[in-house]
């Protein structure tokens, strides 16, 4: 399979402009001719569906929450990086573009993540024109703060409630499309499938099936084009900073389908988040990684100290980051910074009930700074840990753990974020484009608008305009066919009748692939993952218990579905990361590191995406490189030593 | 701990409803209220029983998703709290819980805890936005914002539309819901132009949908896990009031 990702030529600063310059356009009288279907309604969806519907295409909208308001871009706290260049500190568009490929450890396309840069700009002159609440200075101009490292203070932010705010304006678009009658919105609906013909030229997306929630009835929906913006699959883990809803199954049917599926095996560990507390636990949450600003990481010199941490005095502690890594400290990447946490942990110096964390000490910048500062700052995170963990970090420090938190990894899809189906588009988290092996904060947001307000509306034109005249219907054998295997496959889990829920299941699963494929990875722990995924996997289809019917609100069936699919999913992340033999940003292969321990990339061998190709139950899949070409970067090596 | 629920399992919205009891056994105090029912409904499963259906999705207090009463009360006993961050530690071994879905007209039950909440989604689809198309906007320094004005809006747009204010108003009035939107977007300059015209719209979807009146209970400010003050129905009423003696056409920016 020739993969090609479409990056146009010339001069890495003009390919989207001269690209726009020569995409086709659907006259005004034609857009209303053609239907689009966007499943999600987080960021890149919602803003995409908003944006198509303002230029009169027939939109349908879809979402799995009671309304699309609930998408999990509402949870992102942070921020939104923009290359503005307001606190005059040197910020350029190059200078974004080039902190986000290096920052993926040159494992993304020059001219995506290019063009990702330069639309930051208007990402937040749309965001403020729709009213979004952004943080202000005195004078009345916008405020930035320096996130997650970077050199430069460009991070937009609404107090730490970034993500609602930029999903509410997103929302409100969507509402005012609703109203217009531009954008037909199916909420509490799940697609299931996705349904794909071959009509000689090769593959090509038509619709989907849609389980509506509320009724358990099967839905057909046929476009002249699909959106996928379901976001990421970081749920695979069981305990994650995902949504408890948020799930792979869109972009899995869509892979059993022929679409490929790129660089699965590229998760973020998010370092700063409040470890698990019991068997119970549901999900973790995740404390914006700007607490790290201010606060010192340490543990104490003997595992066995026993006293509370605030009486443990300076000589008895380890400020691990900061002995280690004396130019960033508390403030090394997220991968690094996970990683630490992580060797720590194993090294049974872990601290808290479970022995699961490592402390997060604010008392130094209490002291230098007064509590004001510090309660301006953090106020509401500090509430948020009070409230979780019942203890007070004004008094004790913090315990933080590294969590999954974003995937990289997603269905692969060429510049115009468009997977190697026809007329099947990917967007926000749900592809891989623009990351890399490792995402820098505040740039998921701005990933997410980018292609929701500013790419799809562009390419989506070019590839409807070559379809002008053609009918779109969900009769016919296609839709039949593909609605008949998803009843099928709903009663197959229902009629199992065996011993154990869903929620075992995906729990016991997570356990695997955190430990084989999580913050790092051998090649002997991913082979025997493989294995222990097919065989819990042989164990969910004979012994699964899913209570209920399929014909009502069946939150256990609804469960089980997308269970059965981060099983295959799982076992295509190890399958990645065994076959990816080399240590890139998230993805750390111990075989692969320097002497000191740091994450050893291999350039001649692995500049390249990895693009999975289904091959069907119970067969390997097929891995296909594209080649990344770097015409305006050196690959450096990441230093924050 | 151990605890004794009373929760309303309700099959469909036309299908009668009714109190039904269960032990909460052995449950972890450091759990949430929400994890504590995940508990239960994996062991109403082992025994073959239908899991109790409620609504929640983020877990973390920001989506809005998730919302019960608590022995009467919205979210539960602890203030500036989603019942998705209300920890069992909060309650003593043995106390008696009961759940019942949000109470009002324009919330139809879906199924036990679960309701429908569409009637936010369309007061919202009838004015509470700012009508810019992608790609029209200015520079977004060009508009200064005073700070103390972008603080206040973002007050106002804390409002994750849970639903606690209606289901905890005596009235079943969306008055703060409606407020927060209608004052987030008219305080800041963006949302002139359309100011008086989407506070009308609002007003006149919000009575549409079935919500009751509001007559100045201020129960919905007491349970709002956000906080969101009741100063804004005041702002929306005055808003309201101009719009409908002015005219709707009559926007900030015609006034002089």
């Amino acid at each position: 399979m020739n993969l090609d990702g479409k990056a146009p030529r010339g001069p890495l600063a003009a390919k989207w402009l001269e690209h726009r310059n020569h995409l086709r356009l659907v006259n005004p009288s034609n857009k209303r001719k053609f239907t689009v279907l966007v499943v999600g309604s987080g960021l890149a969806g919602a803003a995409a569906a908003a944006s198509l519907g303002e230029l009169g295409y027939q939109v349908e909208c879809f979402c799995f929450q009671d309304t699309p308001r609930r998408a999990h871009s509402i949870a992102a706290q942070g921020g939104i990086n923009a290359a503005k260049n307001y606190h005059n500190d040197g910020d350029s568009v190059f200078r974004l573009f080039y902190d986000t490929i290096k920052g993926g450890d040159f494992r993304s396309r020059e001219a995506n993540v290019h063009r990702l840069a330069e639309l930051s700009v208007n990402i937040i002159d749309q965001c403020v024109a729709q009213g979004v609440p952004f943080a202000r200075e005195y004078g009345g101009l916008l405020d930035n703060r320096s996130f997650g490292g970077a050199q430069v203070s460009r991070t937009f932010y609404a107090r730490g409630q970034t993500g609602q705010q930029l999903l509410l304006g997103a929302y409100q678009a969507l509402c005012r499309q609703i109203a217009a009658g531009s954008v037909r919105m199916f909420p509490r609906t799940e697609m299931l499938d996705l349904v794909v013909e071959d009509d000689g030229s090769g593959l090509r997306a038509k619709g989907i099936i849609a389980r509506n929630l509320v009724t358990g009835q099967l839905e057909r929906h046929a476009g002249h084009a699909v959106v996928l913006a379901t976001g990421g699959y970081s749920n695979v883990y069981y305990l994650s900073t995902n949504a408890k809803g948020s799930n792979a199954t869109a972009i899995w049917r869509a892979h059993r389908r022929g679409a490929l599926f790129a660089n699965p095996c590229f998760t973020q560990i998010h370092p700063t988040c409040i470890p698990a507390s019991g068997e119970y636990q549901s999900k973790l949450t995740l404390m914006s990684e700007s607490l790290r600003n201010d606060g010192r990481i340490w543990v104490p010199r003997d595992p066995a100290d026993t006293r509370p941490p605030e009486s443990i005095p300076e000589a008895d502690r380890d400020y691990y980051l900061e002995v280690r890594y004396p130019a960033f400290g508390n403030l090394v990447p997220r991968d690094v910074a996970a990683r630490n946490a992580k060797q720590v942990v194993d090294g049974a110096r872990g601290v808290g009930p479970q022995k699961n964390g490592v402390y997060l000490d604010f008392a130094d910048a209490i002291r230098r700074l007064g509590r004001a500062v510090i309660e301006d700052r953090y106020g509401n995170l500090f509430e948020m840990y009070e409230k979780i963990t019942g203890e007070d970090p004004w008094v004790t420090p913090m315990r933080i753990y590294p969590a999954p938190h974003y995937t990289m990894g997603g269905l692969w899809v060429d510049y115009n974020l468009m997977s190697n189906v026809s007329g099947l588009f990917v967007a926000g988290e749900a592809n891989f484009s623009d990351h890399g092996a490792n995402r820098l904060g505040a740039s998921a947001l701005m990933q997410g608008l980018a292609d929701g307000y500013f790419i799809l509306p562009a390419t989506l034109g070019n590839y409807l305009a070559e379809h002008l005249g053609e009918k779109v219907s969900a009769a016919g054998a296609g839709f039949d066919g593909v609605e008949a295997q998803v009843r099928q496959r709903l009663a197959s889990l229902l009629a199992l009748r065996g011993r154990r829920s869903p929620e075992s299941f995906h729990r016991q699963l997570g356990h695997l692939v955190w430990h084989a494929c999580g913050i790092s990875r051998t090649a002997a722990g991913l082979e025997q993952a493989i294995g222990e995924i097919a065989a819990l996997r042989q164990e969910f289809w004979q012994n699964l218990r899913v209570s209920g019917a399929p014909a009502e609100v069946n939150q256990d069936l609804e469960k089980a579905g997308r269970v059965a699919d981060y099983f295959e999913l799982a076992e295509l992340m190890c399958r990645d990361a065994l076959d990816r033999d080399e240590s890139a940003g998230c993805h750390f292969r111990e075989e692969h590191q320097t002497p000191d321990g740091e994450a050893l990339r291999n350039d001649e061998q692995y500049a390249f995406v990895s693009a999975w190709e289904w091959q069907g139950e119970n067969r390997p899949p097929v891995c296909h490189a594209e080649p990344l070409h770097f015409e305006s970067v050196e690959l450096s090596r990441r230093s924050y030593k | 701990m151990n605890l004794t629920l009373y929760v309303w399992r309700q099959a469909g919205p036309d299908a009668p409803g009714r109190m039904e009891r269960y032990e909460a056994a052995d449950i972890n105090p450091d759990s949430s209220f929400l994890e504590m029912l995940d508990v239960v409904n994996e062991r109403l499963a082992e025994r073959g029983e239908d899991r109790i259906a409620f609504d929640h999705d983020c877990r973390e207090g920001i989506c809005g998703m998730c919302g019960f009463m608590i022995n009467g009360e919205a979210h539960g006993p602890r203030r500036g709290t989603t019942v998705c961050q209300l920890h069992m530690r909060h309650f003593r071994d043995g106390d008696v819980l009961h759940l019942e879905p949000w109470r009002a007209r324009a919330f139809p039950v879906v199924k036990d805890l679960m309701v429908d909440r569409g009637a936010f989604d369309r007061v919202i689809q009838a004015g509470g936005f700012v009508s810019v198309s992608t790609g029209s906007a200015p520079e977004a320094n060009l508009m200064p914002v005073p700070k103390r004005i972008a603080d206040r809006a973002f007050e106002a747009a804390e409002c994750i539309g849970c639903g606690a204010c209606v289901a905890q108003c005596p009235n079943g009035a969306a008055q703060l819901f409606t407020a927060a939107k209608v004052s987030h977007l008219g305080l800041l300059p963006q949302g002139q132009p359309e100011r008086a015209s989407r506070a009308l719209a609002m007003v006149q979807a919000m009575e549409r949908e079935g919500f009751g009146y509001c007559t100045n209970y201020a129960e919905c400010q007491e349970i709002c896990p956000k906080g969101v003050s009741i100063d804004f129905i005041a702002r929306m009423n005055r808003d309201f009031l101009k719009a409908r003696t002015r005219g709707p056409e009559r926007d900030e920016g015609e006034r002089t």
